[in-house]
């Protein structure tokens, strides 16, 4: 079992109290209707799956409920680092 | 006009496990609401209900009767053995806020004794050790297969809250977990 | 009374209890401190299983965790035998009854031992070479015959009465193994004042300390040292001691599995303790301290009972007080086994002669035991031994070639050298690094917090190993973030136990015929090298076609020889033929550990409403809906399934009909953009919606598929109440949380789910206003004040009440939200006023055919999510208006807005008493040849008692252009008849609602 750094309770909590949520940093447009069908197929559909660093989605619903974002290394299984839902990417040059 | 007045029946009722080392009981029905508040409305919140919100997630503050559990950035669990309207307190408050009555979606067991930490750490991952969780800690968290609110209401003193028809469960593994002699 | 092979004053049992015990029957007497193992070769006793392949005869190779061949079965009563306990590890207690296995009818006399003389014909790959052929016979004939036998023990075929108890913990430092290095990291971070565990799989702590004669550590013997320091950390508060305990499994960021095993050594049954207690410890940092094992000479007929490692030689008689025979040769390749032959001498017991592969071995301990007169044969090889179900000698030859020399014993001890365990470290994902010069895969790279420490870490010298260790604990406790001065000094090692060394596979001249190299599999050294001539080059490879290392053992003292050898036959080196993975368990655990209580009531949560005990008390058959338990219907005396159900269905349609709808999901939705909120979660249009009155909520996803649905009713301009499918609700509120959290977090408006909050109960039929009217107060429920839709706050027999005014039945119907715990009693009055209207309880199967009736959907069952608000009938509750809401978009792509898609329709079967199968598919034209194209399938299917015919709704291709057509549902005996209808059966106009 993992432990998983939720940034609202500022905590290393154990991964049975969170729950994944996708790809990370995919925004809503507003003017969603005005979407080619290309754009939209990208938008909803497309996702990245690297091998490697992902940015991705988390929700500690067990716990304070918040949504945040991860980055992981989906080789190690290794969480870099987690922050709030609307923080932008983190810069992770200086991290393992 | 009503002909009769319905009766509550809470759905632990009558059940009780005591051991040398632990017992389990159901707490008593209390009035409860699921708040719901950014920052800027925490003070005139605490004001209304005479008690200061914790501002930081997993404390919990008491006064009196009324317990406040903060479990989330905007998330309290507002518990008062009472039984009084604490919604109607509230009505008052202009800022923004939601306060929503779950005084019967939640069940309340009380889990004390030397062996009540053993106990809830055979089903709840989090580490419970009084350093890490002292008096006054909380948290939505995981008992088994159930989620639970956990309060540390002293040092060998828990109070263990979960949804109604989740009792049954969470009081059956808490009795099972309580027959480990193990402290 | 002393067992023969007892030596008085020796061991660390001093004066136990005699237990008693019966092995296969017969009557023995050990010590309480002994195992199975040291009971019975105290006793004289080395014949105790036969193999699992050709039924060899098999004694004790170990002393330990480690034993491939003595599994028996131990017997409480019917429901507690366990097969398969090494006889090495089970404790002995005074009552134990064991059974050998993989024996008929005798363990002396065994028919398939057969096997054995046929033993050519079993080589390696022997399955999978010759039960290939006819493929129909692998399951009628091979299969069961394999596996009667080859089978092990038999599992007890009554449930299990005991109870398992399990615990999550935490510490600042786990150790893993309790001997030297181990009590030394533990003594050394518990001082600094850290939270450690210390676990050892033994009885007691002290690791090889309890054979190791020679050692001393701050100048007491090494045993007695182990014992203090562990007398010093039990008086400590911030350190848990675990014995009989095995850390199986290392999981991610040091969270590592054990299993405590609490009652095996007792006897009982003991109902107040669990059994066995499933630890899982999140430690911060971890320290392995795991040891190492002895690895057995390979040579031919190695497996006679009565041949065994050196270091159980050395723990039978050093820990248990029991000498293996009273004429023991020695068989090695490094000088471990000098050792055992010292401390057997210095007892009393005869030592035929130590055979060591080398040609001129020098060391101290080589000279003492020369000087306490044992005969060294240096150069020597052991090519063979005799004997039938025992050894009885040793054939010895020099190692270059020359005559073989025939030496009488009644025991052989052998070493080979030593494995490190590795297994944990492994499991953690580090890289094991392979170390030439001693032959041996050692820990490389981490991967975790974590170290290895002592002869895990091959780490061979005492003085080094106890600084090692002590700088491990401290290093472990800084580094988990505990202030200390790192001051207390190191214990001292004043004398020490030495070797290295060893060698791999068989020795230079002697024949891999029956040389065995996995014992519990037996696989021989001939079996590798065949293995690797048949095409085998990678381990893996050979471990699969030989099967050696595959056991339970998991060739904890097999593997290194049998890489060894191919090696050798491929010609490379041992690191490119690589390393078998090692996995969890480290050794068995029982399945009973691992589901703890979860079995019973704590499978999983069984969820009940408030009213639950009332349907059960009124005779409710139940259905499953998810972890709920949903009231199915509610049959009298004498009632099938399908009479309770045309009678309750009936029922609503003529009275009224009263039902449990508690299980619904529920969220309120608060703050002044709630309305806002509402509008983009739900395609319909909620801005307008007056307070008091409810709608019909479709919510999608961004895709444009129906995602859920339920009656939303708006209690105040900035508070809704909205109800979810029962097995929607809890995805449901994570879906609006989502968009709420992460895509509208601008909007001043929360979610709470009210599931649980409110008990409700439906009450459904024309008499139902009659029915709740003396309840009801403070609400005017006449149809002009409270119409079709609403929804009112007020009290209800004295009780707060949420009352709506809703119908999924067609009829004029109420559902009564009350607080859940008046929920029943609520029910009562409800049901009390019912019967004076002839209404009665009905439950979900009911609810499923009057809804089917009206054409209402379930989502999940006309819909699969694939399909849109249009496909099923449902496009006018999307607010044309409007600008967004999720799945707006998604509705717009080509596919969805397609000609022909699938529609909601109904169907009516031309014999109006079939009822179709849910599932069925549909077909234009019955004769058209297979694979037919099938243009949809039946979603709901009913005897309709109300309408006097079978009723059903389906999804079909352009369903609603085919209205009146005749379409075919083929089955395995038949064809039926269908016409294709609107999706409606009853009160086509609605009326009802206000009837």
């Amino acid at each position: 079992m993992l432990l998983i750094r939720c940034p609202y309770c500022e905590k290393d909590l154990p991964e049975v109290e969170f729950r994944h949520a996708g790809e990370a940093h995919l925004v809503r447009p507003s003017n969603i209707t005005e979407m080619s069908d290309a754009e939209f197929e990208g938008y909803f559909f497309i996702r990245q799956n690297p091998k490697g660093i992902v940015f991705e989605r988390w929700r500690h619903v067990h716990g304070c409920g918040r949504f945040f974002n991860a980055a992981r290394d989906s080789v190690s299984d290794k969480f870099l680092t987690t922050y709030k839902a609307g923080e932008p990417k983190p810069v992770l040059g200086d991290r393992e | 006009m009503a002909n009769q007045i319905a009766l509550r029946r809470p759905v632990l009722d009558g059940l009780s496990v005591q051991r040398q080392w632990v017992s389990v009981k159901p707490a008593a029905p209390a009035s409860r609401i699921a708040l719901r508040a950014p920052a800027e409305s925490l003070s005139q919140l605490s004001a209304s209900l005479s008690l200061t919100l914790p501002s930081k997630v997993r404390a919990s503050a008491t006064s009196g009767t009324r317990t406040a559990l903060c479990l989330g950035p905007d998330e309290w669990l507002i518990i008062d053995a009472d039984g009084v309207d604490i919604a109607g307190e509230m009505a008052g408050v202009e800022a923004f806020y939601s306060a929503v009555d779950v005084s019967h979606r939640n069940v309340g067991i009380i889990v004390a004794g030397e062996g009540a930490q053993a106990a809830i750490s055979a089903g709840c991952p989090q580490d419970l050790a009084l350093r890490e969780f002292p008096v006054r800690a909380c948290c939505r968290t995981i008992l088994g297969k159930s989620e639970i609110v956990l309060q540390r209401t002293g040092d060998q003193e828990f109070r263990v809250e979960c949804w109604r028809s989740f009792a049954d469960y969470v009081f059956t593994f808490l009795q099972e977990a309580s027959r480990d002699p193990l402290i | 009374m002393t067992a023969p092979y007892r030596i008085a004053g020796k061991g660390h049992l001093g004066t136990a209890p005699v237990a008693r015990f019966t092995f296969d029957g017969k009557s023995y007497a050990g010590l309480e401190g002994d195992t199975l193992a040291s009971a019975l070769l105290a006793n004289g006793v080395h014949l105790v299983g036969r193999s699992f392949k050709y039924h060899r005869p098999r004694g004790f190779l170990s002393s330990g965790v480690e034993e491939p061949n003595a599994l028996v079965g131990v017997e409480r009563d019917a429901a507690r035998t366990t097969p398969n306990v090494r006889a090495t590890v089970q404790e002995l207690y005074d009552g134990l009854q064991a059974v050998s296995q993989n024996r008929w009818p005798s363990l002396s006399f065994d028919v398939g031992a057969v096997n054995n003389l046929g033993s050519p014909f079993f080589s390696a790959g022997f399955y999978y070479k010759t039960f290939m052929w006819p493929k129909a016979a692998w399951k009628h004939l091979y299969e069961p015959f394999i596996r009667r036998a080859a089978g092990l023990g038999v599992a007890p075929e009554q449930p299990d009465p005991d109870h398992y108890a399990a615990r999550y913990e935490h510490c600042d430092l786990l150790v893993v193994g309790g001997g030297v290095a181990g009590l030394t990291a533990a003594l050394a971070a518990a001082e600094s004042g850290a939270r450690v565990v210390l676990v050892d799989e033994q009885p007691e702590f002290g690791g090889s300390l309890r054979f190791e004669s020679q050692t001393r550590i701050d100048g007491q013997d090494g045993w007695d040292w182990a014992q203090s320091a562990v007398h010093r950390l039990a008086g400590m508060d911030n350190v848990r001691l675990l014995t009989r305990t095995t850390a199986f499994g290392y999981h991610a960021q040091n969270m590592v599995a054990m299993i405590e095993r609490v009652t095996e050594h007792l006897p009982g049954p003991l109902p107040d303790l669990p059994r066995e207690r499933l630890w899982q410890v999140r430690a911060k940092q971890v320290v392995l301290a795991t040891g190492s094992i002895e690895r057995h000479m390979v040579f031919p007929n190695n497996d006679r009972p009565g041949i065994m490692l050196a270091s159980a030689g050395r723990t039978f008689l050093n820990h248990f007080g029991v000498a293996v025979g009273r004429n023991v040769g020695i068989y090695t390749s490094n000088d471990s086994a000098y050792y055992a032959a010292i401390d057997l001498k210095k007892a009393g017991v005869s030592v035929a002669a130590i055979i060591d592969v080398r040609d001129n071995p020098k060391s101290a301990i080589v000279d003492q035991a020369r000087a306490l007169g044992i005969e060294i044969k240096a150069g020597h090889v052991v090519s063979g031994s005799k004997g039938h179900l025992r050894v009885s000698a040793m054939i010895v030859k020099p190692r270059g070639g020359g005559a073989e020399q025939t030496i009488a014993v009644d025991a052989m001890l052998t070493s080979s050298g030593w494995t490190p365990s590795v297994h944990l470290f492994s499991q953690s994902r580090g890289k094991v690094a392979y170390d030439e010069a001693t032959q041996r895969f050692l820990p490389g790279t981490y991967a975790q917090a974590c170290v290895s420490v002592g002869a895990c870490n091959g780490s061979d010298r005492l003085e080094d190993l106890l600084i090692e260790a002590s700088q491990a604990g401290r290093g472990a406790a800084q580094a988990a973030g505990v202030d200390h001065d790192a001051a207390g000094a190191y214990p001292e090692a004043s004398a020490a136990e030495v070797w290295t060394g060893g060698m791999l596979g068989v020795a230079p001249g002697v024949e891999d015929k029956k040389a065995f190299v996995d014992f519990q599999n037996d696989v021989t050294a001939k079996d590798i090298a065949q293995a690797v001539r048949e095409g085998m080059r990678s381990i893996e490879h050979v471990k699969r076609f030989t099967t050696n290392g595959m056991a339970t053992d998991q060739g904890k003292t097999s593997n290194m020889h049998g890489l060894a050898i191919a090696a050798e036959v491929l010609g490379k080196p041992i690191p490119e033929v690589g390393l078998t993975t090692f996995r969890q368990p480290y050794t068995p655990v029982t399945f009973g550990a691992i589901a703890g209580n979860a079995r019973g009531a704590l499978f999983d949560p069984t969820r009940r409403t408030a009213i639950h005990s009332w349907a059960e008390e009124h005779g409710a058959e139940f259905e499953d809906v998810g972890q709920w338990k949903r009231a199915w219907y509610f049959p009298t005396a004498g009632e099938d399934m399908q009479a309770a159900i045309n009678r309750e269905c009936v029922t609503v349609r003529q009275n009224a009909g009263i039902f449990d709808a508690s299980t619904l999901g529920k969220i309120e939705v608060v703050g002044p953009d709630a309305a806002t909120f509402m509008e983009l979660l739900y395609t319909n249009p909620w801005q307008k919606l007056e307070p008091g009155r409810c709608r019909y909520g479709i919510m999608l996803r961004e895709d444009g598929y129906v995602y859920d649905d339920g009656v939303v009713g708006r209690l105040a301009a900035d508070r809704f109440h909205v109800t979810t499918t029962t097995g929607g609700a809890a995805r449901v509120l994570h879906h609006m949380e989502d968009y709420l959290q992460t895509e509208f977090p601008h909007l001043k408006v929360y979610l709470t789910s009210i599931s649980e909050q409110w008990a409700v109960i439906a009450v459904q039929g024309p008499k139902s206003r009659d029915i709740i009217a003396p309840l009801v107060e403070g609400i005017d429920i006449s149809d002009a004040a409270m119409p079709h839709m609403s929804v009112r706050e007020g009290k209800i027999c004295g009780v707060p009440t949420r009352l709506f005014r809703m119908s999924f039945t067609g009829e004029r119907g109420f559902e009564i939200n009350v607080p859940a715990d008046y929920g029943r009693s609520v029910w009562e009055a409800v049901w009390a006023e019912g019967k004076k209207h002839g209404a009665c309880a009905y439950g979900t199967e009911t609810m499923h055919v009057l809804r089917a009736e009206k054409g209402y959907i379930i989502v999940g069952q006309e819909t699969d999510g694939t399909a849109t608000p249009d496909d099923v009938g449902l496009a006018w509750a999307i607010g044309k208006a409007k600008k967004d809401f999720v799945g707006i978009r998604g509705l717009q792509r080509q596919d969805l807005v397609a000609p022909g898609r699938k529609q909601l329709v109904g169907l009516r079967t031309k014999n109006s008493t079939t009822v179709l199968e849910e599932g069925a598919q549909l077909v234009a034209d019955p004769n058209q040849p297979i694979p037919m194209k099938m243009l949809g399938h039946v979603t709901s299917s009913y005897w309709s008692e109300n309408c006097g015919r079978s009723i059903a709704l389906a999804m079909v291709e352009g369903g609603r252009n085919r209205i009146g057509d005749i379409l075919y549902v083929p089955m395995p005996d038949n064809t039926i008849e269908v016409e294709v209808t609107e999706p409606i059966f009853f009160d086509e106009k609605g009326e009802r609602l206000n009837g």
